[in-house]
């Protein structure tokens, strides 16, 4: 079910799988011998519960047409929640492109449980057919340009517990198991 | 901690218009705990700044950097080396890191990118409450630990009102009676005759702006 590709256009979308769920039916998806679209590309991460909004702009920044996340079926996250806040994290994320005139269809989260091969090939070629009714990402041909950075800071001069270099902070300090015996005040003669 | 929201793009946008290079400065105390102006919402906002430019056809460089606090001197210090080279430093600390940040670096354009809100405290993820008006005359041992200059929206000390609706204020339906919440309270520890306690009016001079203090540790040392 391959979809028709506009002249000269290789869409670029970023998948990030959870590995639980998303990447193992993605695994599915292969040993049945199912066929998505190869403009997919995939990014196994440990919980959609450590996607954030930055990490989906900057994939947006970088170029990619379209993002979406892919967690566990609602109730079924390893982590218990991580798939809801991944959820919440792409809400996010779309609000924060729509401000800036992004189309926030370029990105979405989909649950995809592990034993759900058809629905990951299935969620694929959708993203991808979007992407080619919304267009390449504007942003893909400037983002060779550079447009400023995070600048290197130095390490803190002042952090708020500094390291000691001799000895240990009291509280890790490594407490016996003996009890202390107190100092016997010598009687005065 | 201090609340603080981000101002909408709009506003920043109008702020920084025609200007070519910025740097976004993130404060990592307050404002990173209520997910506004920490590294995070630094990397966001100047992400949707870049990539705003862009699409708009006028390219700027949008810098990023996030200092410890931006309300003491010395973490300001590692800023020295940078600043020089922006049109503006665009701060996302509360109004104290701005106004810091704006003193420090007196020949330089500085601008706020929060709304500071409220002295206030977590109730759940993403949710902050007022806790505190910063009144400088703490009577939180009278009240049962809820301060009724702050939950009360009348700052009545001698409470509650007439118009306490079965535990919600008559001002906005919304919100809980303070007086009706310090009652419980006292009810709980068995304190209700501290309710009988007639407080004086207000005193409302330890409020008078700008506040300063110094701490007795340092008074001796500042007389010399």
């Amino acid at each position: 079910m391959r979809q028709e590709k506009t002249a000269g256009f290789e869409p670029v979308v970023v998948a990030y799988c959870c590995t639980y769920c998303a990447y193992t039916a993605g695994d599915l998806a292969g040993s049945m011998r199912l066929e998505y679209a190869p403009e997919v590309r995939v990014v196994k991460i440990p919980c959609t519960g450590k996607v954030d909004a930055a990490l989906l702009l900057r994939a947006l920044e970088d170029g990619a047409d379209a993002v979406y996340v892919a967690g566990c079926a609602a109730g079924d996250c390893h982590f218990r929640e991580g798939n809801l806040r991944g959820k919440e994290a792409v809400a996010y994320a779309k609000k924060l492109i729509a401000e800036i005139g992004l189309d926030p269809e370029r990105l979405e989260f989909f649950h995809i449980p592990a034993s759900a091969g058809p629905l990951f090939a299935e969620r694929a070629n959708e993203m991808t057919a979007r992407v080619l009714r919304l267009g390449p990402n504007p942003l893909r041909q400037t983002r060779s340009q550079p447009a400023g950075r995070k600048l290197v800071r130095e390490p803190d001069p002042h952090p708020p517990l500094p390291q000691t270099k001799s000895g240990c902070l009291i509280r890790e300090a490594k407490r016996g198991t003996e009890p202390v015996e107190p100092i016997k005040k010598e009687a005065k003669q | 901690m201090i609340v603080a929201e981000r101002k909408s793009l709009e506003r920043i946008e109008a702020m920084i218009e025609g200007m070519q290079k910025v740097l976004v400065v993130g404060c990592g105390t307050c404002v990173a705990v209520c997910l506004t102006g920490g590294e995070k919402e630094v990397e966001l906002l100047a992400a949707q700044l870049r990539m705003k430019g862009k699409l708009e056809g006028h390219p700027r460089t949008i810098d990023e950097i996030t200092v410890t606090r931006q309300c003491d001197r010395e973490y300001l210090e590692q800023l020295i080396k940078h600043v020089a080279e922006y049109d503006a430093l665009l701060s996302m600390a509360c109004g104290a890191g701005v106004q810091f940040l704006a003193e420090y670096f007196g020949d330089q354009i500085v601008l706020p990118a929060v709304n500071t809100l409220f002295i206030g405290a977590a109730e759940g993820a993403g949710v902050w409450t007022q806790k505190c008006a910063a009144c400088a005359d703490c009577l939180l041992d009278q009240t049962g630990g809820i301060c009724p200059m702050t939950i009360c929206t009348k700052n009545l000390l001698n409470g509650p009102c007439g118009g306490t609706q079965h535990g919600k204020c008559e001002v906005d339906g919304d919100k809980d009676c303070a007086w009706t919440l310090i009652y419980r309270k006292l009810e709980k520890i068995g304190a209700l005759d501290r309710m009988r306690i007639i407080q004086p009016p207000k005193n409302y001079r330890p409020m008078t702006k700008p506040g300063r203090y110094v701490h007795e540790a340092y008074q001796a040392a500042k007389k010399e």
